[in-house]
């Protein structure tokens, strides 16, 4: 077996052969990778949410962002379940454990977010979304004042509202601004983030592979590319993704690709 | 313990066609229709209204609302109504009152458990088409708002465990801000919002033990302030929410002025928990059985009915 994987193996003076220590490195975290697909599959995907929520608040800031994504993202009864799952795994309930945690500003956000249990039909009440887009308006208008994601409103108003209302009061803004909500919000990104997950959930996701696929992604990114792909069931994903398959292709190596790419074209059937 | 008495034997299609005679010609027999309702649980009574749909294509609920009226008509579409459902209702009623004060919302928030409350926000969804947290953010601003928002989406975990370095930190917070009437009211929401009820207790009990009076006794009572008077609910029902429906039931059983309201709530959604407790608090505290009180105050069907609830062979 040797012979043939000269890549792996170099011969010193002694012509003795052994392990070339970057492709071993290389090699263990693409089994990692692998396993990671294989693990977050198998698992209920309540315990899956419930495991990657805690992580996240581990792991700190840069990683804040899982948080919003599986509040945002979610169903409300999926949400739910993660919320039950994390009882059951942690003794503890997300919200305490995202006020221990977390004394920063997002913490009014992030601990408004995981709470929600949003009504999933289309009514929408066209007054109220043009108020809503007004106060937000007003609230980034106010931004030296204080933060955005501060505002008791604006958090009320992402935290309580159905989807389809968010976004009509997302549409409702660009009437308002020649920017659209996520433009003015680039100096908030968790902001920023929550509303795209609710209301743009494809950019978003766009933006999350075209990171994890770029020659510069870092272990936190490309460890999202795995993520996504494997707990978002929706078809909004499946589309994005579909973009980015060649580069999946291109970029992912090994085992790990062949199961990424097999979750991938399993949700199409 | 629940206080409602259901036979050994019954049968749910009798029991619906018991209601049918009950309901045809003229008038209404409203003791056979208390004699079913009054003593069938929360599974019964929905397989009875499926069993009368089953059998008079019509929905039991409606036929009821025709035939009887006020507070008897009231306390049995209640009674009726799944538990999760009543809540909803009770809710929404609540929401709609011109009062800045919603106490029957916070202590439908802070009485039921977690399992429950989920059960009820879903039931707000299926009746009301949109979300309790909106209905309540619709209705409230300010740290009321903050408070009632944080009360109604909490899923609290609901173990037995405690960390008594956290009770003791806590109940340092709480007491913090509520001295001097400063209220960071962030902490306090954050506190009884997300904490479990045990947890909680144990929090109440180190302040009153380092403060040497229950913290719902520094509560300034300021009638006007509905921030303070939403909190004080709110620390009552988690603090020992028995001796809260005690208390809702004393206040309401009064000669004149009796608040049906509030007596037909307490009855009806404690009838299949913890009434018979409620009961033996209420004898101790006013040295006389709930029924008696309740035989004073109300009367007709309406009265009846509330007895057959508190476990009275009529």
């Amino acid at each position: 077996m040797r012979t043939g994987c000269y890549k792996l193996f170099c011969e010193d003076e002694h012509q003795f052969e052994w392990w070339n220590h970057n492709a071993i490195k290389n090699l263990k975290v693409e089994f990692k990778r692998f396993e990671d697909v294989v693990v977050l599959s198998l698992m209920h995907p309540w315990e899956r949410d419930a495991r990657l929520l805690k992580k996240a608040l581990k792991k700190g800031p840069p990683q804040y962002n899982v948080i919003v994504e599986i509040a945002c993202t979610r169903s409300s009864d999926q949400l739910l379940g993660a919320r039950i799952a994390y009882h059951s795994l942690f003794d503890r309930s997300i919200e305490e454990d995202i006020v221990s945690n977390i004394k920063g500003s997002e913490r009014k956000l992030l601990v408004a977010l995981v709470r929600a249990y949003r009504y999933e039909g289309p009514n929408v009440k066209k007054d109220t979304t043009r108020s809503e887009a007004k106060t937000l308006f007003n609230a980034i208008k106010n931004v030296d004042t204080r933060k955005v994601m501060e505002d008791d409103d604006v958090v009320n108003i992402l935290s309580t509202r159905s989807k389809p209302h968010l976004k009509e009061v997302y549409t409702q803004y660009m009437k308002l601004s020649d920017k659209t909500i996520t433009e003015e919000l680039e100096v908030e990104l968790l902001l920023k983030e929550t509303i795209e997950c609710l209301c743009t959930p494809q950019t978003y996701f766009t933006r999350v592979f075209d990171t994890a696929l770029r020659d510069d992604a870092n272990e936190g990114a490309k460890k999202a590319l795995t993520r996504l792909i494997v707990t978002q069931e929706g078809g909004e994903m499946k589309e994005v993704a579909a973009k980015f398959e060649k580069q999946i292709e291109e970029r992912v190596k090994g085992a790990y690709k062949d199961v990424l790419v097999g979750v991938l074209r399993k949700e199409e059937k | 313990m629940a206080t409602i008495v259901v036979p050994k034997h019954f049968s749910i299609q009798e029991d619906a066609e018991t209601i049918r005679k009950a309901c045809e010609g003229w008038g209404t027999d409203e003791k056979a229709i208390i004699a079913v309702l009054g003593h069938r649980n929360a599974v019964q009574r929905k397989q009875i209204r499926q069993a009368y749909e089953d059998l008079y294509q019509e929905d039991l609920i409606k036929r009821l609302e025709k035939e009887l009226s006020g507070d008897f008509e009231r306390a049995v579409y209640r009674w009726i109504l799944d538990p999760a459902d009543r809540d909803a209702v009770l809710a929404n009623v609540e929401l709609r009152k011109s009062s800045d004060e919603h106490p029957v919302l916070v202590e439908i928030a802070c009485t039921r458990s977690p399992e429950e409350l989920l059960c009820i926000r879903r039931a707000y969804h299926a009746r009301y088409k949109r979300s309790l947290e909106e209905e309540v953010s619709d209705k409230t601003k300010g740290e009321t708002r903050q408070l009632l928002v944080g009360l109604v989406s909490a899923f609290r975990y609901d173990g037995e465990e405690v960390n008594t370095k956290l009770a003791k930190s806590e109940a340092e917070e709480l007491h913090e801000a509520i001295k001097d009437k400063k209220f960071n009211h962030e902490d306090v929401i954050k506190i009884l919002t997300t904490r479990s009820k045990m947890q909680l207790q144990a929090t109440f009990n180190c302040y009153r033990e380092a403060q040497g009076s229950s913290i719902s006794k520094n509560l300034p009572i300021d009638a006007k302030e509905e921030y303070v008077a939403t909190l004080h609910v709110a620390i009552r029902c988690l603090k020992d929410s028995k001796k809260y429906f005690e208390k809702v039931l004393r206040n309401s059983l009064k000669r004149f002025g009796t608040d049906e309201d509030a007596i037909t709530r307490v009855i009806l959604t404690r009838a299949e928990k913890d009434l018979k407790d409620i009961k033996e608090l209420y004898q101790k505290r006013n040295s006389m059985p709930l029924e008696e009180a309740v035989d004073n105050c109300t009367s007709g069907d309406y009265k009846d009915m509330l007895l057959s609830l508190l476990g009275n062979e009529l």
